[in-house]
Order: structure tokens, then sequence, then C-alpha cells
């Protein structure tokens, strides 16, 4: 089945490749292989996948990855707006959530 | 009291050490049974610490987890033949990758649970493995630098420890020690016998997070739980709606047309919450709005082919707009279950859909009564 694209060009993820060092951790902890590396240097190759989860930008020893994260929750977005309260969460565990 | 999932206490150096089951029971499928019908969802917790699976030593993995039971039971049951040790996080009852983003499963909660389960006095090497989606509230490096040593740290922190005779502040121990390694494990834990065979190794494939119909199918039943009240409300005031005809209150309308305004107004909530997250792929469309609104109209179709949509034009195109607006409305929620959508994205679809459904609604509801007064 084919994967499922959200919006496009909507997403906040940046790279700094200057300060790689090809450590390839981006690539094991983003669950939408949007990283590669080759010759020792991340490359941001699927960009609208990126969910904003932030695993990557964490996960940089070098800091060289900058992302606003969040859940991309509407109900979460919605109930905080409504309630200036945090958002919701604790879905069943499928990996999904809010 | 000896819980149902522990089956015997395995003898270490620092004590016993609860062995976990790797075999569901009745009890544990009872319950994750009644989580995903949403009946309760809040207390169902396993305590936070160490456990064994099978009868594990110093070498043996130590994999992580949540204390939200349904994470538990799914990492121990994929366990099973194996011998590993479970370290359990305190994420309050909620699973990894909500817990990770909500930073209940975090870098200091790891750190913290390994220092207070002295998993370094029990295990022989310097490895966890943390599922991938914990990524989110984990940094690797981070746990590294702060379990680096931490045998020293906290005896030099803590005087009144060096007296204890469990732990002799010889000179050894105060050498730098090296740090916790995270490696992350698979997405989904049916993997992981898999990851082991490959000397914790996770392919492309068990590092990508899937969303296909099953997925999808196993989030329905909470969301419609969810949700379940408010539809209750707007049907019990369509119920009464329905009554009035020609400005009056009439008992014979309330039933004859209250019943279909029930049945229409539900069938916008089952379009928006069961038939656009089932079939979400072949909807046309990126954002969940869009897909909800044109399963509305779908929805709406369907209705009017069986005569269920009203009886003049004017009641049709208001159902229309009504059902297509909760359609619309509903999806969008669904992108909190989703895997793939971003908080950028959901803004923006929030930005521009909200008004359009509110419109819609409001439209089709003008509608409604003006059809009441004039018919
Ligand atoms: S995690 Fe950072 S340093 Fe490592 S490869 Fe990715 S961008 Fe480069
Ligand atoms: S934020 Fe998450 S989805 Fe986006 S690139 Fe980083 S790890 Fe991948």
């Amino acid at each position: 089945m084919r994967e499922m694209i959200y919006l496009k060009n909507v997403v906040t993820l940046q790279l700094d490749a200057d300060k790689c060092n090809g450590c390839r951790m981006c690539v094991k902890v983003c669950p939408h292989e949007v990283f590669e590396v080759s010759k020792g240097r991340a490359k941001i190759i699927r960009k609208d996948y990126c969910m904003e989860c932030g695993a990557c930008a964490l996960n940089c020893p070098e800091d060289a990855i900058e992302v606003r994260s969040g859940v991309g929750c509407a109900a979460g977005i919605l109930s905080g707006m409504l309630n200036n309260t945090e958002a919701c969460c604790g879905g069943p565990d499928s990996g999904a959530c809010c | 009291m000896k819980l149902f999932y522990i089956t015997a206490y395995l003898p270490t150096s620092i004590g016993e050490v609860p062995v976990a089951d790797s075999k569901l029971n009745f009890k544990d499928r009872f319950g994750a049974l009644m989580v995903r019908l949403a009946f309760y969802r809040n207390s169902y917790k396993v305590n936070p610490g160490l456990y064994a699976v099978g009868n594990p030593d110093g070498a043996s993995d130590v994999f992580v987890t949540a204390n939200y039971k349904l994470s538990f039971d799914h990492l121990r049951k994929n366990l099973d033949e194996l011998n590993a040790w479970i370290l359990v996080l305190d994420t309050r009852g909620i699973n990894v990758w909500c817990a990770a983003g909500k930073g209940t499963f975090s870098t200091t909660e790891l750190v913290n649970r390994i220092r207070l389960s002295r998993l370094s006095e029990i295990i022989n090497h310097r490895k966890i493995i943390v599922p991938q989606l914990g990524a989110t509230g984990i940094s690797a490096h981070k746990v590294e630098q702060l379990t680096a040593n931490a045998a020293a740290q906290s005896i030099l922190s803590n005087p009144s420890l060096s007296n204890t005779a469990a732990f002799v502040p010889d000179p050894v121990s105060l050498n730098p020690e090296p740090g916790f390694k995270v490696i992350y494990g698979p997405v989904k834990a049916s993997d992981i016998k898999e990851f082991v065979r490959k000397k914790h190794h996770s392919t492309k494939e068990m590092r990508k997070v899937s969303f296909n119909l099953v997925d999808r199918l196993k989030l329905i039943p909470v969301d419609l739980v969810m949700g379940s009240y408010k539809l209750l409300a707007v049907m019990a005031v369509f119920f009464i709606l329905s009554a009035i005809n020609k400005g009056e209150f009439s008992l014979h309308d309330a039933i004859d047309k209250g019943l279909l305004s029930i049945l229409i107004i539900g069938s916008g909530y089952v379009s928006g919450l069961v038939l656009t997250p089932i079939f979400l792929p072949f909807i046309p469309g990126r954002s969940f709005s869009l897909k909800g609104f044109l399963m509305g109209i779908i929805t709406s179709a369907l209705l009017l082919l069986f005569n269920k949509l009203g009886n003049t034009y004017l009641e049709m195109i208001s159902w229309s707009l009504i059902i297509s607006g909760i359609s619309s409305f509903t999806a969008m929620n669904f992108t909190g279950s989703s895997t793939f959508t971003s908080l950028s994205g959901v803004k923006i679809e929030m930005k521009i859909a909200i008004p359009f459904q509110i419109s819609l609604t409001s439209v089709g509801l003008v509608l409604f009564v003006v059809v009441k007064f004039i018919n």
C-alpha cells in the first residue's frame, strides 16, 4: 500500500549539514525515513514526510538539527486553545496518540 | 501480594526481581479488550522498575518500556522464549509514544530508573534497548553522559553511602565508568526477535511506522467512545428541533422526523470517525478535514439513494451541509491518532478548516430551521 503523506511544505525541520559528523543517529530514530547519510554527511531527503516528532533533533549529538516539535493532533490543539490546558493523550498502544 | 502476571521471583545480587510471564493469560487479554473499548484508560499501570523474563543473567539484554500495562504486555509477549530484563519507566500509565511526546518517557526518567533499579550491579554490559518511538523523549548521548561514572558520582554526592557495607568506595569504583549506551530497538515489539537475531540491528522496515488498515481500525472504538457524549447532545437537540412543525411542537413529528434526524446525524459522525479512517489512503486530498468533507458528501449521497435525506430539496441541502460539516470536523480529530501528521501541518489545516466547518454546519442548521417554518 502506498505511504500516506500530509500537507506539503509546512514542516519546520532544518539541518545544518556543516555541524554533522555523520553518526547516522538521525537515520536510526526517524520513523519516516526523512534522512540519509552519504559521504559522512546527513541530508534531508523526504521533508514532507516529517511528522515533527523531534526525535532526530534530540538525538543528534552535534545539535545539527532543528525542528519545532509537538504532537500533530487537532483535538489536542483545540482543547488546548479552549481550556488553556495541556492536550489529551493516552490512546491505545499502537504507536498512536491523543 | 503477587500480581497475576508475575510468575516467580528471581534471586539476584541486589535482591529478588519479579519474573514476568511471557505468555498473556485471560486476565491480560480481558484487560486489553477493556482498554481498547475505552472502558478504562487511565488506571492501567504496572509498577515501574526492573523485571525479568525467562532466566536472564548479567549478559542478557535490557529492554525499556513504559508502565502502561498494554506496552508492558506487548513487550513481554514478544520476549517469549528469550532471557531478558525489562526496565519499566514511570510514565504515569501512558504508552511509550505518547509519554515520549509528553516528556514522561524521558532522559531524566531513564537515567533515574537505571540508578534506582541498580541495573549496573546486575548486568555486566552497558547497553539498553529503547523502543525507537521513545526517541522522541530520550536523548541517547545525554543518557550516556549522565550515566557514566554514576556509581562514583552517587558516592561522592552522598557521603553517608560510603559507610555502608554495600558501597565501599575503593579507588576502582571511583574510576570513570562508561555510561549506558542507548540502542534503539524496532518500532514494533513483534520485530524484537528479528532485531536480537540481527545482533541489535533494525532494518529500514523495522524503523518505519506504518499506519495500515489494522492500525487505523484499532483506533476507531476509542475515538467513537470519546466523542459519544457530544454526539448524544447533538442528537437530542435535533430530536427536539425535528418535533417543531410550522412553528408548533408535535409529538408525531418528534417520533417520525426525530428518529430520522438521529439517523442522519449519526451517519455524519460515522462518516468522519469510521469511514474516513478506513478509506483514508483512498480518499483524495491531503488534509483530513477535506477527506472527511468528501466522505460526508458521499455519505449524504448514499442516504439520498435510500431516500433518507428528507423530502424537499431544501431539507436535503441542509442535511448534506450538516453531515459534511460534522464529518469534516470529526475526521480532522483523527489527525491525533495518525502517525504522519505534523504539528505545523495540523495548525495550518485547522486555521482553514474550522471556519469552513462552522459555516457549513451553521448554514445547514439555519436552513433546517427555515424549512420548519415554511413547510
Ligand atoms: S544525528 Fe546529527 S551528526 Fe549524526 S548524522 Fe544526523 S545530523 Fe549528522
Ligand atoms: S522530527 Fe521526527 S519525523 Fe521529522 S525528521 Fe525528525 S525524526 Fe523524522
